[in-house]
């Protein structure tokens, strides 16, 4: 499939977005998250931020983005509508989560029934977003690697791991965590590429799900060879699905994925934790800048790796 | 809407495709084109039609393969359409409801006005049939002539899909297949036409006429060989050479 940039920046800017609120709704319920309004300006605004950017920038590859109103309307069919129904639908209580917690808490052990509240509907809503998020690819049949449930475990946590790497830095600068969220993510960090590599593994040892005799009707295990194409120039269907990157670039872009995504952060956020000051700061932001990195390329990788059906009628024996 | 019929549609329209007799003219992916232009999903917007990078939306495309069928390699040719599936994940998927199976004949269709052209459909269909255009800015496919089948400004004989109607060979056939007594459905009997991709669940309602067994691919020369029109053959052959 072709890994379109705007989709891949939608992706990961909202599952950062997504990870921090919801991180942020549990430590308000556990009675950890800072008062203090240098962590807690910061830390809603860039999530927020971050949300709407990547919200935008789904919006921008639409050919008709003036209409996006109407693909709230099929919810009950589809999970692309779902998404956009639960992204709005988040807004309303974590704004007013992250407006109380701003403007009335004071004491983070004791934020009141109404926030607690708040924080229980905003963690669920930011799961829930993030969880339709990936079922708009884990429910395409044509695309195997795609039609999978490690798909949604991924984007899941992913989205924790890269919200928690944020907060963690901006906990560092602020000194207004204390090396908890960095844990925390160090934990995510961890589960969630222990996921990807058994995805990695899974999608590589797959058996084919359909092959050309299927495609065309030709009896089961016939050998099926595409002799001439319709068109001379490549067309929609080949720049959109034709799209799939050699293994062995696949296999660097992995190793660059795991020494980034996993590799430098668990190492810095290890040192951040031993040391403190102006070294754990640094430790801090070089995991969030680089466990970022990983994740982009992960994000490439899971759309460049997807294979589709239809790229049976243009040559594939077997997807 | 974007859910599929509750009950299953009285009339399934649909095509039934012959890849015996079927010769990769091209001629109905042409006549597709030429009649779409004009019709219910019109324009099919081509970019660079003269140039060096010509693209552009078909319906209908024509493919040719090598297949390996009763033990010999023969060329099949495949025509590709939608195949107005039963259970169309390319609607379902739709967030706007852009996209529909219609539940008097079946017929899947893309409603323009309201798509956003979120590709996502494109991505749904197995078998590459919905072409987007990026001039337009929405999803483009198949109609099975709609605005033929049931034009009353044309001639009875003439209410077929504009691709049916070229076909030099009748490779291409039209009908309800849910009416076990239609003629593409005796086709389909007879001949054992197939689905495509059944593994996947589509329940597409098109079938496909598979190459048919010959009862001999020797050359009448050597099958005759010991008869008596085959010496005679032979002695020709020998006096002529
Ligand atoms: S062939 Fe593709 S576009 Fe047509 S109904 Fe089936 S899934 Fe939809
Ligand atoms: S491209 Fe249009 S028809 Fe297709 S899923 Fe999106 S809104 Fe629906
Ligand atoms: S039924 Fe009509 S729109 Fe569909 S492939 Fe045939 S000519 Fe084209």
């Amino acid at each position: 499939m072709h890994p379109a940039y705007s989709v891949i920046f939608f992706t990961v800017s909202s599952g950062t977005g997504y990870g921090m609120l919801f991180l942020m709704s549990v430590l308000a319920l556990i009675g950890r998250l800072s008062v203090d309004p240098w962590f807690t300006w910061p830390s809603f605004v860039i999530a927020f931020g971050l949300v709407t950017l990547g919200l935008l920038s789904s919006l921008l590859h639409l050919g008709h983005p003036e209409r996006f109103l109407k693909a709230l309307t099929q919810w009950r069919s589809s999970w692309l509508s779902r998404e956009g129904v639960l992204a709005i639908a988040t807004y309303g209580p974590s704004g007013l989560f992250a407006l109380g917690w701003l403007f009335f808490v004071t004491d983070a052990q004791n934020p009141g029934p109404i926030v607690g509240l708040l924080a229980v509907a905003t963690g669920l809503l930011c799961i829930a977003t993030v969880f339709s998020t990936s079922m708009i690819y884990a429910s395409l049949k044509p695309i195997p690697q795609w039609f999978r449930r490690d798909v949604s475990t991924g984007y899941l946590s992913l989205s924790f791991a890269s919200g928690a790497l944020l907060l963690g830095a901006i906990g560092a600068i602020t000194g207004a965590t204390a090396g908890f969220v960095s844990a925390v993510a160090l934990v995510g960090l961890i589960v969630a590429f222990v996921i990807k590599a058994r995805y990695w593994r899974g999608i590589r040892n797959a058996l084919p799900t359909v092959t050309a005799a299927s495609a065309t009707g030709m009896d089961q295990g016939a050998r099926v060879r595409s002799l001439d194409l319709p068109h001379t120039e490549p067309n929609y269907l080949q720049k959109e699905m034709g799209y799939h990157v050699a293994r062995k670039h696949g296999d660097k872009l992995r190793r660059v994925s795991y020494v980034a995504g996993l590799g430098v952060p668990v190492l810095a956020l290890i040192v951040g934790l031993g040391s403190g000051g102006g070294a754990a700061i640094v430790a801090a932001v070089i995991a969030a800048v680089s466990g970022h990195l990983g994740i982009v390329v992960e994000r490439w990788l899971f759309f460049a790796e997807a294979t589709h059906t239809v790229t049976l009628y243009y040559g594939a024996e077997s997807v | 809407m974007t859910d599929l019929p509750s009950k299953a549609p009285a009339r399934k329209l649909g095509l039934v495709i012959d890849l015996d007799t079927c010769v990769g003219c091209h001629a109905c992916a042409v006549n597709c084109k030429e009649w779409n232009s004009g019709g219910f999903a019109a324009p099919l917007t081509d970019t660079d039609p003269y140039g060096a990078e010509p693209d552009g939306v078909w319906f209908n495309r024509v493919h040719s393969f090598e297949a390996d069928t009763h033990g010999k390699g023969r060329t099949v040719h495949f025509p590709r359409s939608c195949l107005h599936c039963d259970n169309a994940l390319c609607v379902t998927v739709c967030p706007t409801g852009a996209s529909y199976k219609r539940e008097e004949d079946g017929i899947v269709l893309v409603d323009e006005d309201k798509c956003i052209g979120c590709k996502l459909c494109s991505w749904a269909c197995p078998y590459g049939a919905r072409e987007y255009d990026a001039n337009e800015g929405v999803m483009k496919k198949c109609t099975l002539c709609i605005d033929r089948i049931y034009n009353q400004n044309l001639e009875e004989a003439q209410r077929v899909p504009a691709c049916v109607s070229t076909c030099p060979v009748s490779a291409r056939h039209f009908g309800d297949l849910a009416d076990p007594e239609s003629d593409v459905s005796r086709l389909v009997a007879d001949r054992g036409g197939r689905p495509l991709m059944p593994e996947l669940d589509y329940a597409p309602v098109n079938r496909y006429l598979p190459p048919r067994t010959y009862r001999s691919q020797q050359s009448p020369l050597n099958a005759t060989a010991d008869s008596v029109e085959g010496k005679f053959l032979q002695w020709v052959d020998r006096l002529l050479s």
